[in-house]
């Protein structure tokens, strides 16, 4: 695309695309070091995730500022007011993704001392790699206004939510087992919430992506694979 | 980078087929010219019954040329002609037989430095009424009255009917040639960047008078103040060298133009 006549515009939108692409980033690595800490059982590291979510947040305010800022020097229009409002929608869906990954590392925190079996968290484990997966490409489309690949990132939601089931139909089963395991079990649970709440957050960012490159909403309605709400088990006993 | 949003410019130059509105004006294979210099290339567009038609474009793109087709304002200079059909109605009003006095009457215009009478401000309205129509002077007060009124200029100039209209600041100046133009009961009102020379509250009146005429008339503004064309207008014209290059809706105009060339003159990456 042409450069705007005033240089300065420019310039506004490519700060705000920098800062966008910066929380973004700060994001990633909140998430990956959350889960980390949680298989590692690192109390050390979910201390610092919960202390570095403010710099997210301290972002998620400076892009709204500039947004604000530019939307009353500009008074931009068509594809340049639907950037800056993007910016705000996707700094919004970043916060709140920073501020899930605290919570898992809170929750680490609280499990201090107990043992969770490997095989539940690599449940999580997975769960978190679709969705760091679907947060790096929908970040990725956005920088590069690729329709296409926000698209793809948009109806990938469906596997991160079976992935979930399946992690709660697991931990249920436990519970079931034994009632001492209830305790790292629903923590777990949480985390595995958090993680299926952080591939929301991805799909409305492709959301917010379609709408700053086309200029309207999705038509379509998202598939979605999220089950958990219908879960239940037979506890022994129950016809 | 695959951006879906720009359709390869095709002819744009065909009028639009739209719902629930009906033609007041309708300009078909209009060319214009200043001597052998084309002006105007193939215009093609419908100006719509109590609607405000904006036209935006950079500077010599043609919209106040086609303003001046409207009321045939050309005709004053000789070396300049327009071809094709401009229909008020069902009447080509670029046919020769058409009687131009009842033309300017029916099509009226507002121009960007306001130009009233060096008259009195009863006289500057009155004027223009009793060249059409002979009444008596309660009636003709009453009319006076009436367009002030409709210029939202009453309020303030009611006490001082007799002073001089060149007295009044440069806002109320061109609300006084609003209502001038208003009183001989135009169908039309052409407006030619009426805001360009007044300060923000004027403009502010002025839009808000557009916005209550648009209920008796049919407007065409040109503007060079996009926010302006956003705010007042229900369609929207781009114009670039003479040509008609993109005609719609003014929201879906002003969000998401199909033109490239458009969306570039909207976000300022002209030139």
């Amino acid at each position: 695309m042409t450069e705007h006549t005033a240089k300065a515009f420019d310039g506004d939108l490519q700060d705000l695309a920098r800062m966008v692409a910066e929380m973004g980033g700060l994001a990633e690595k909140q998430v990956a070091d959350s889960v980390d800490a949680l298989a590692k059982r690192d109390g050390a590291l979910a201390q610092r995730i919960t202390q570095s979510d403010s710099t997210i947040d301290g972002l998620q305010r400076e892009i709204e500022e500039k947004a604000v800022l530019t939307i009353a020097r500009r008074q931009p229009m068509a594809v340049d007011l639907r950037d800056i409002v993007g910016a705000l929608r996707i700094a919004n869906d970043l916060e709140r993704i920073g501020d899930l990954a605290k919570n898992i590392a809170k929750r680490v925190i609280a499990l201090n001392g107990e043992f969770p079996p490997p095989k539940l968290i690599r449940g999580v484990e997975h769960m978190t790699d679709l969705v760091l997966g679907q947060l790096k490409a929908v970040l990725d489309a956005y920088a590069r206004r690729d329709l296409a690949k926000a698209m793809a990132v948009w109806r990938g939601d469906e596997e991160i939510d079976a992935v979930c089931t399946s992690v709660f139909r697991e931990l249920l089963t436990y519970m079931l087992e034994d009632p001492r395991n209830i305790t790292f079990c629903i923590h777990l649970m949480f985390c595995a919430k958090n993680v299926e709440r952080m591939g929301d957050h991805a799909t409305n960012i492709a959301e917010t992506v379609h709408y700053v490159i086309d200029g309207r909403p999705i038509a379509e309605s998202r598939p979605k694979g999220d089950t958990t709400t219908l879960a239940t088990l037979k506890a022994a006993g129950d016809r | 980078m695959s951006v879906a949003t720009f359709t390869v410019p095709t002819v744009t130059n065909a009028p639009v087929n739209m719902d629930g509105v009906e033609d007041k004006v309708s300009i078909r294979n209009l060319d214009f010219f200043y001597g052998d210099n084309r002006a105007l290339k193939n215009i093609n567009v419908s100006l719509y019954q109590g609607k405000v038609t904006a036209f935006i474009g950079p500077s010599g793109c043609g919209k106040s040329t086609l303003l001046r087709v409207l009321n045939r304002m050309y005709d004053l200079y000789p070396n300049q002609r327009a071809t094709g059909e401009v229909r008020l109605d069902n009447d080509n009003i670029l046919s020769p037989s058409q009687d131009l006095n009842l033309l300017r009457a029916k099509v009226g215009m507002v121009f960007q430095k306001p130009t009233p009478f060096p008259m009195t401000i009863f006289e500057n309205i009155a004027f223009g009424i009793r060249l059409y129509e002979k009444m008596p002077k309660s009636e003709l007060e009453g009319r006076v009255q009436h367009a002030l009124q409709r210029a939202a200029l009453w309020d303030e100039v009611k006490d001082k009917l007799g002073a001089n209209g060149l007295s009044l600041s440069g806002g109320q100046q061109q609300r006084l040639c609003i209502a001038r133009t208003v009183a001989v009961r135009p169908e039309v009102i052409l407006l030619d960047e009426p805001c360009s020379a007044l300060d923000p509250i004027s403009t502010a009146k002025i839009e808000e008078l557009i916005d209550e005429l648009k209920d008796d008339y049919t407007l065409v503004i040109v503007t060079h103040n996009m926010q302006q064309a956003a705010r007042v207008s229900d369609f929207t014209a781009f114009m670039y060298i003479g040509e008609l290059v993109e005609f719609g809706d003014t929201t879906k105009i002003f969000t998401t133009p199909d033109d490239r060339r458009t969306q570039d003159y909207i976000t300022g990456r002209f030139g």
